[in-house]
């Protein structure tokens, strides 16, 4: 057994919020700054130029990327030979509230769905935990903003509309968001499991490097010809046009029951962050 | 054409205004998102006088994040519009004459723009350490308890913006996307 104390998980998810927010990770801030090289269209061009410049500025400045500074999905896969010396999930919330307060980010949560009211802090935290071999515990920081978040779209397809029916459901999703989540976006497609299995998966697509490829070759090229798909829509940074839509498209399946094809698209935005820490 | 404003905005010149245009906007403007519009919308039911005057007012649809010390402001891009569409025809039809987010707007917000001869500008969604760099002050002006949805009177200075829908109805995000297509069909 090793011990991990709850302290070290406060002050890990503190700085992992901090992180995420200021700075992008290596392959998604180099997915914008690609874009905007390979760009054409006038319009689009100098929009993706903005967004380069914005992350220079919050390298200069210190301040987030982004104000939407997002609800904090923590994603958790603790070894089976850890112990946890002390509340494992409050210990995850405080330091969300420690990252939120110190971080100066934005407390965007509020504390009830319909009568509303902000918890002050930015908690809690969506936590998600996977039991794994090993005794180390790895924590990754998603924060997710909700201009994109709003577009995703949840679909239990039949069996009998199959690849297409899969295709048509991501694109449909990508031309009903339009400008509304601040594209270039990055998206995250769940296809199989259950009702939440295929959210989850659409959600764990979004944590892999961007412009990665499914492992399987059959999904790999579902995914480079639905980015090209998608880029052909001509909805272009920020909804006013040009070929920058998508930076990529993420593919992440799970066997399913004979009866179904559940299908997520979990959308997110140029400013698609997370941070990971092993302790 | 590219335009440097300065608020307050009069009906004469947000009718100039075509949609593609750039804006360069400086003065006072406020920012009201979901909760404040709500608040602003109740305060209207009620009968009372509105906390601020939208009369050729420029409302910016955004929450930023907490002003360091020393900064005027933190992190402020706008959030998405067409949560403020179910309140702001009503705004409109007092005076309001700019409103400044990103994204859709409803056809009744349209059409509300169009009798009132109001603008809809976007900010660069998701530029929000860039624009901080436009605030010159930032003052809370009502609904403290709301946090980063407070109403705030930001005094900005060339603050970049697009004009994305006119006071025609003209919407950049159906001829910007359709104007690339057609370029691409021709190649």
């Amino acid at each position: 057994m090793r011990e991990i104390s709850a302290q070290a998980i406060t002050e890990t998810v503190a700085r992992l919020c901090i992180e995420a927010n200021s700075r992008l990770s290596p392959d998604m801030e180099n997915a914008v700054r690609s874009a905007f090289e390979r760009e054409q269209w006038p319009i689009a061009k100098t929009t993706l130029k903005t967004l380069c410049d914005n992350l220079d500025a919050a390298r200069e400045t210190g301040l987030p990327i982004c104000q939407d500074t997002g609800m904090a999905c923590v994603f958790c896969e603790i070894g089976q030979e850890v112990h946890i010396d002390g509340d494992f999930e409050a210990a995850i919330h405080a330091g969300v509230a420690k990252g939120y307060t110190e971080g100066f980010l934005r407390k965007s949560v509020v504390k009830d769905p319909i009568r509303r009211g902000n918890t002050g802090d930015n908690t809690p935290a969506v936590i998600h935990t996977r039991l794994v071999p090993g005794d180390k515990l790895k924590i990754t920081v998603a924060p997710k903003g909700f201009g994109s978040e709003n577009m995703s779209r949840l679909g239990m397809l039949k069996p009998s509309d199959g690849e297409q029916g899969v295709k048509d459901f991501v694109l449909e999703t990508v031309k009903l968001a339009g400008p509304n989540p601040c594209p270039p976006i990055v998206v995250g497609v769940g296809v199989g499991g259950t009702f939440e299995k295929a959210a989850m998966l659409a959600k764990q697509a979004l944590l892999r490097p961007v412009g990665s490829h499914h492992p399987d070759p059959y999904y790999a090229d579902m995914e480079q010809e639905l980015l090209e798909k998608i880029n052909q829509l001509g909805i272009g940074p920020q909804g006013f046009g040009g070929e920058t839509t998508a930076l990529g498209v993420q593919i992440e399946t799970y066997p399913t029951h004979i009866a179904g094809m559940p299908v997520a698209v979990n959308i997110n935005c140029h400013v698609t962050r997370h941070k990971e820490a092993v302790l | 054409m590219e335009y440097k404003l300065t608020t307050p905005l009069t009906e004469e010149v947000t009718r100039k205004l075509r949609a593609g245009d750039t804006v360069l906007l400086s003065g006072v403007i406020y920012t009201a998102r979901d909760a404040a519009h709500k608040r602003l919308c109740e305060c209207l039911d009620r009968g009372e006088e509105l906390p601020i005057d939208v009369k050729d007012a420029a409302i910016y649809y955004a929450g930023p994040t907490p002003a360091r010390p020393g900064q005027a402001i933190g992190a402020c891009g706008p959030t998405t519009s067409y949560r403020m569409d179910a309140y702001a025809p009503r705004l409109l039809h007092l005076g309001l004459k700019a409103m400044i987010g990103k994204g859709k707007r409803s056809d009744q917000v349209v059409d509300a723009m169009k009798e009132t001869g109001a603008v809809y500008l976007a900010a660069i969604g998701g530029a929000g350490a860039l624009m901080a760099s436009r605030v010159k002050t930032a003052q809370l002006v009502c609904y403290e308890d709301l946090g980063s949805e407070a109403i705030r009177r930001l005094e900005v200075e060339e603050m970049p913006l697009t004009v994305v829908i006119d006071s025609l109805g003209n919407n950049l995000y159906q001829t910007g996307p359709q104007e690339y297509r057609a370029a691409m069909e021709q190649r």
